[in-house]
């Protein structure tokens, strides 16, 4: 789960990492509000869940309440790689001397999460790590231990910071270690760690991404979920239980297992049609399920045919004919719907849908062929 | 022969008394595995199944002498019953719980280490060796024994192309689900060594996918092998920067694409099939 920049400050602060004073605005007023109340020149940075904001525009300055007024109303509302920014952050500008990174990322390879430290800081990391891989010091961290202070002390070091910020870095890298352990995470970032004009060590931006799975036990974390404006589709889909996941293309397709699924959006591709979605059921899912998703994906305005692909095991064949057939009343005469089931209850299931007059393909391939022929002729035929 | 599960694997059940633990046990016993207990904590003294129930992995290895378990504890509690599995020196631990915060996987696996064992998962369907029986939830009518060994990081693809093998005639020494997140206890590359000095396998299936660099170190192994591998990688239409469905598959920057993945595996001289469907033939052309 992603969070905003000032609720990944919110945790990093707890963790004792130093971040500029500063509160979330949602309309101009509150922003030169909170201005007077910080006093001094403010920066306002745009809360969206994509990278790239200052270069779109979306963090100003203002030196006084009004002009901070002035840029939140600019920011407010502007439109960040399809996100609407909703809120800004107001916070007391840094006169920033230096910056460096610190970020810790969850490794497959080494099963631990690893720290990641560069002298390079305030440019994306994936870039200093393909361009430049000898300015990043990587260390896995001992999951015995956590990551203890002579060890951060030791990779700060190693990476070259200067020794007026060593001790302060260090200890924030060993924050941020915590952090990255007790909030479940799966990356925590602060770039840049600042060193501002009078002398402080600070984190001028920060990021963390959640473990879905972890957030059972982090409860006021998972409060913090909203929905992505860009992919309003998907936030529903995740509350529902679903795995959904919005592309391009016309084909709507529903799987049961995501590998399942995935090779079937490649099949749909190979038959010359443009994926419209992933959506995985996951396993045992029952009539209603089948019906939900259906109704789903057809809201997606460029869905114009559906194949439905379910290799049964737990899940049943006739359930899933079941949930096609109570959806098919709903959906638009013109939508075609294809379904290929294999497995348990299959031959129920078929029979089932012979009876609708529904489609069926024989296997994965005769039922991409066939969605794909079928969106075809109801396109011809507009 | 085969690998991992064979007539000398004997298993217990971790959560045997919840729904999806009955019923595995009882479709595990069918399919012929030697299901010798089970455990719940609180539980102990009941038989289920027809097995007898324990309150503790170290009580239930004690009495029935296990070498394998199947897990399915729910999330909060799986990362630590792999490493109550570890502990009590069970030597094959399958976990087919969905779900784990990965921090608890980061801990379980320095348990599974020091103890050797391998592990199985987590988020798995689990292996099955045909003729002898299987561990975990693949539906075992499918499989027929046979030369080719199979691995696949996907449950229901597996089920498909073991369908297609079948179907095709050509039978399986061991089939193995790998796991969907990105902290498995065993990946490609542990199997293809085992694969490789199983005297049954002839050939070896590995059904890939998206997301990191399993497959790129698979390939790096397969060169070495004297056994002929067909391969498949799942998500070649997948855009970057969306997690398609399982945590472990999303390509992140130029990393875990289906292209890199394909040209590393054909550099190494597997037979990488277009789709599922070419899969039988090329496993044809080879044995």
């Amino acid at each position: 789960m992603k969070i905003h920049e000032y609720q990944a400050k919110d945790i990093l602060a707890r963790y004792g990492v130093p971040v500029q004073p500063g509160k979330v605005a949602h309309t101009p007023e509150e922003a030169e509000a909170i201005a007077r109340e910080l006093g001094g020149p403010v920066v306002i940075k745009a809360q969206v869940y994509v990278g790239g904001r200052g270069k779109a525009g979306g963090i100003q300055f203002g030196d006084t309440p009004e002009q901070a007024r002035d840029a939140a109303k600019r920011v407010l509302g502007m439109d960040i790689k399809g996100l609407t920014v909703e809120k800004v952050l107001v916070t007391s500008k840094i006169d920033i001397k230096e910056e460096y990174y610190l970020g810790i990322v969850l490794d497959r390879k080494s099963q631990a999460p690893v720290v990641m430290v560069s002298t390079a800081g305030g440019i994306d990391i994936e870039e200093v790590a393909a361009t430049t891989p000898e300015k990043i010091i990587q260390v896995p961290i001992d999951m015995r231990w956590g990551l203890r202070p002579f060890e951060a002390l030791n990779i700060v070091k190693r990476a070259g910071f200067p020794s007026r910020i060593l001790r302060q870095s260090a200890a924030i890298l060993a924050g941020l270690a915590k952090a990255f352990i007790e909030s479940d995470a799966n990356l925590a970032e602060i770039n840049p760690l600042a060193y501002t004009a009078d002398g402080k060590v600070m984190a001028a931006d920060g990021k963390i991404v959640i473990d879905d799975n972890g957030l059972f036990r982090q409860k006021e974390y998972a409060t913090w979920a909203e929905t992505e404006e860009a992919n309003p589709l998907e936030y529903e889909a995740k509350q529902a239980g679903l795995t959904y996941v919005k592309l391009d293309g016309n084909v709507g397709i529903i799987g049961n297992g995501a590998g399942l699924v995935m090779t079937t959006l490649d099949m749909v591709a190979r038959s010359g049609g443009k994926p419209a979605n992933f959506l995985d059921i996951g396993g045992g899912a029952k009539a209603e399920i089948m019906y939900k998703s259906l109704i789903f994906v057809a809201r997606d305005p460029q869905v114009k045919g559906i194949l439905v692909n379910i290799f049964g095991g737990i899940t049943r064949g006739e359930e899933v004919a079941k949930g096609v057939i109570m959806a098919q009343s709903e959906l638009p005469k013109s939508m075609p719907i294809v379904v290929r089931l294999s497995g348990t209850g299959a031959e129920e299931g078929r029979a089932l849908l012979k009876d609708a007059g529904l489609d069926w393909g024989k296997d994965m391939r005769d039922a991409a062929e066939k969605i794909v022929a079928a969106i075809a002729r109801t396109e011809k035929g507009r | 022969m085969s690998i991992l599960l064979d007539n000398t694997t004997r298993v217990i059940v971790q959560g045997i008394t919840g729904r999806e633990g009955q019923f595995h046990a009882r479709n595990m016993r069918a399919a012929g595995t030697n299901v010798v207990g089970g455990v719940t904590p609180g539980k102990g003294g009941q038989t289920i199944e027809g097995v007898p129930v324990f309150d503790t992995v170290e009580e239930a290895k004690a009495a029935t002498d296990a070498n394998a378990t199947c897990i399915f504890v729910p999330p909060p509690g799986a990362a630590d019953a792999i490493m109550e599995a570890a502990s009590a020196d069970i030597s094959l631990i399958v976990c087919i719980t969905e779900g784990i915060p990965v921090i608890d996987m980061t801990r379980a696996m320095l348990v599974v280490h020091e103890h050797k064992a391998t592990l199985i998962g987590p988020n798995c369907p689990g292996l099955c060796t045909p003729g002898f029986g299987k561990i975990g939830i693949i539906p075992y009518q499918i499989f027929t024994p046979g030369p080719v060994g199979f691995i696949s990081r996907s449950g229901t693809l597996t089920y498909e192309v073991v369908s297609l093998l079948t179907e095709a005639g050509i039978g399986q020494s061991t089939c193995i689900g790998i796991g969907g997140d990105p902290i498995i206890g065993s990946t490609f590359i542990d199997y293809l060594r085992l694969f490789e000095a199983d005297p049954q396998t002839k050939a070896v299936v590995m059904c890939g996918e998206i997301g990191g660099s399993d497959e790129e170190d698979a390939a790096e192994y397969i060169k070495t092998m004297s056994k002929p591998v067909v391969a498949f990688v799942s998500g070649r239409t997948a855009p970057p920067g969306k997690r398609m469905g399982h945590a472990g598959a999303i390509i992140s920057g130029n990393t875990g694409t289906a292209q890199g993945k394909v040209a590393a595996l054909e550099a190494a001289k597997a037979s990488v099939a277009e789709t599922i469907f070419d899969i039988p033939g090329l496993v044809r052309q080879i044995l």
